[in-house]
């Protein structure tokens, strides 16, 4: 070929490739013009603090902002330890080439790609009609107690769904903290969980803490495994006890989206409701984000 | 590693404090072991409670005569003198229970989404690769993080609302929701998951295959499309892989742009109706215990296979990739 037509092809090849990158982005930022467009004027503090009225045409969305937070804070309550310990037990613990790290990491690869309708089906199988039969049956409830859609059962749903992400980051978090500190540890004197208590865990601590936003954020978006195990289209009261279903920003975004009877009517609504959910997980990941990246640069300079 | 160093470092020794702290030791190891069980017992256990709930279509009778395997699969007669059909229409007076309007459903939004999306993710990622400076690169990868972190319930929200009026103005559609509406949705959720892998396994291609082909005198495009993209075309194909995967199990997005209809036509203009969606449609309504109850868990089986085996396929390529490269260069 000639040096021409040579570099013609390359210019072609980087251009086309640059337009790809470009129409990513510019899909991106077209959902979030138009959804900024058509709920920016309606946040206010009044949609954010009452319950929805008139059959979901008026009112606000606190009810769901207090059903997501909720929701998710028991799910972070779930998933951490469990998350965190198994990732120590990979990274920490597990011999090496050991037979059971490597059945575990199958298992968070495999989890990851599960659908989150599966979680639901998983939910309600497992959480609602086995663990919550078995405790109505065990604790000599009449009628249903447990064995019911609850916050509960949702926030327990998603801490499994959740778990290949605390998982993975965190166990990227242990990988950054230097061997040294292990090793300087474990060299004056202190045990293994010694030294996994006041250095690696500290060390790997910013880490984690982006594990669970990043689980925050990927929990409180999710609508497709809470339609079965406890959210509810609308309650007149906030949840109060574990066994109480909730209202939840995704699934409040999804009946009104769908079920509505004027749609012309609840489009603010449903804008102003998209816009605050896009925005809490924008928040969360950017968090993220500026944790990883903060950390990479410090481990980046201790060397 | 760590506990190789730890054995060396800790000298048996007989006072009792000493054997205290071991057996301390012993018992926290022991404990966080079991810790590690979860994962894999979530597994088991979700595909083990999926199934039982499932389990009703072979063994109770009721079950097993409303949603047999033939019923579920191949044409049936719905009505006397008409000819047979596949229909799914499980709340009727008789039940009808084809499962192929929901597979063909579930393909055709999913062909959509790879059209659009494998091209654009794998470019995309080529493009952060290889050619963008580093500047732009790492405001990209910042981005495209962001799009994965959308809800998929806002997506669907967005084709429903804007692509899906967009597209049937340009192009006329008869139906407002259809394959390619929700096609286009599912597409913004996995076009993030495959640039994501695909940039991965593109950057684990080691800098002395590049420099080397540059110093024959190839240019940057010729080293990046036939040294570079061959050397990761295993990851990248684990990428596809993976996207396919989530554009089959994905739910919301379709359950709100694709109409729902379970149609059986060849056209991506019809509305459809997908296996993923359907479980989410109908399983507040149903009957617990009921055949179509039974159905829908056995829907979430067919789902928790075909993912679980598109994943280890995918998982054996992108270690692939990595074996070859890091084995060959070092």
């Amino acid at each position: 070929m000639k040096h021409a037509t040579r570099r013609t092809v390359g210019a072609a090849l980087t251009s086309l490739t640059g337009l790809a990158a470009l129409l990513i982005v510019a899909m991106l930022a077209l959902i979030l013009l138009d959804v900024l467009r058509g709920g920016a004027g309606h946040v206010t503090w009044e949609f954010l603090s009452q319950p929805p009225s008139d059959g979901m045409m008026r009112g606000g969305i606190f009810p769901a902002l207090y059903g997501t937070a909720a929701l998710t804070l028991l799910m972070t309550l779930a998933v951490m330890p469990v998350g965190v310990l198994t990732a120590v037990y990979l990274h920490e613990y597990a011999p090496p080439d050991s037979r059971l790290a490597r059945w575990v990491r199958v298992a968070v690869v495999n989890l990851a790609g599960v659908p989150s309708i599966v979680f639901g089906l998983f939910g309600l199988g497992f959480f609602i009609h086995f663990v919550g039969g078995g405790m109505d049956r065990a604790m000599g409830y009449q009628t249903m107690h447990w064995a019911q859609p609850s916050i509960l059962w949702a926030s327990l749903t998603l801490a499994v769904l959740t778990l290949p992400v605390v998982i993975v980051s965190t166990e990227e978090a242990l990988r950054a903290v230097p061997l040294d500190h292990r090793t300087a540890s474990l060299a004056l004197g202190a045990t293994q969980s010694q030294t996994l208590m006041r250095v690696v865990l500290p060390g790997a601590l910013p880490g984690i803490l982006t594990g669970a936003v990043l689980a925050v954020s990927r929990g409180a978006g999710e609508v497709a495994p809470i339609l079965f195990t406890g959210a509810a289209y609308f309650l007149p009261d906030l949840p109060t006890s574990l066994n109480s279903q909730f209202m939840h920003l995704g699934y409040h975004t999804y009946v009104l989206a769908t079920q509505s009877p004027d749609i012309e009517a609840t489009r603010p609504l449903l804008y102003a409701t998209v816009l605050v959910l896009l925005m809490l997980t924008f928040a969360l990941n950017l968090v993220a984000v500026i944790i990883r990246t903060r950390t990479r640069r410090r481990s980046a300079n201790a060397h | 590693m760590q506990q190789s160093l730890a054995e060396t470092v800790v000298v048996p020794q007989l006072s009792p404090t000493a054997r205290r702290r071991q057996l301390r030791e012993k018992a926290i190891a022991g404990i966080i072991t079991v810790m590690a069980f979860t994962g894999i017992a979530a597994l088991v256990l979700i595909i083990v409670f999926v199934a039982k709930e499932a389990l009703a279509l072979f063994t109770d009778a009721h079950a097993r005569e409303e949603a047999s395997f033939s019923k579920m699969f191949l044409p049936q007669v719905a009505r006397q003198g008409r000819p047979p059909t596949f229909t799914w229409q499980p709340v009727s007076s008789i039940p009808k229970v084809s499962m192929i309007p929901l597979f063909i459903g579930t393909l055709k939004t999913t062909l959509v989404s790879m059209l659009v999306a494998v091209p654009l993710g794998v470019a995309g990622a080529l493009f952060a690769a290889e050619f963008a400076p580093r500047r732009l690169r790492e405001f990209l990868k910042p981005i495209i993080e962001l799009l994965a972190g959308i809800p998929s319930v806002v997506l669907g929200f967005f084709a429903l609302m804007v692509l899906a009026t967009f597209l049937q103005d340009t192009f006329g559609f008869t139906y407002r929701l259809n394959a390619v509406v929700a096609g286009l949705g599912l597409a913004l959720a996995i076009v993030p998951v495959i640039f994501t892998v695909a940039e991965d396994a593109l950057t684990a291609v080691p800098r002395s295959y590049r420099e080397a082909s540059l110093a024959l005198g190839a240019t940057p495009w010729e080293t990046a499309w036939k040294v570079v993209l061959p050397a990761a075309a295993p990851g990248i194909l684990a990428a596809c892989v993976l996207g396919f995967g989530r554009a089959i199990g994905e739910t919301m997005i379709i359950l709100m742009a694709s109409g729902n209809a379970a149609i059986v036509s060849p056209s991506l203009g019809d509305s459809v109706r997908s296996l993923s969606a359907t479980i989410a449609a109908e399983m507040g309504e149903v009957v617990v215990g009921s055949p179509h109850y039974s159905l829908l868990f056995f829907i979430g089986v067919e789902l928790f296979i075909f993912t679980f085996v598109l994943n280890m396929v995918a998982s054996s390529w992108t270690k692939k990739v990595l074996k070859r490269l890091t084995g060959g260069a070092s």
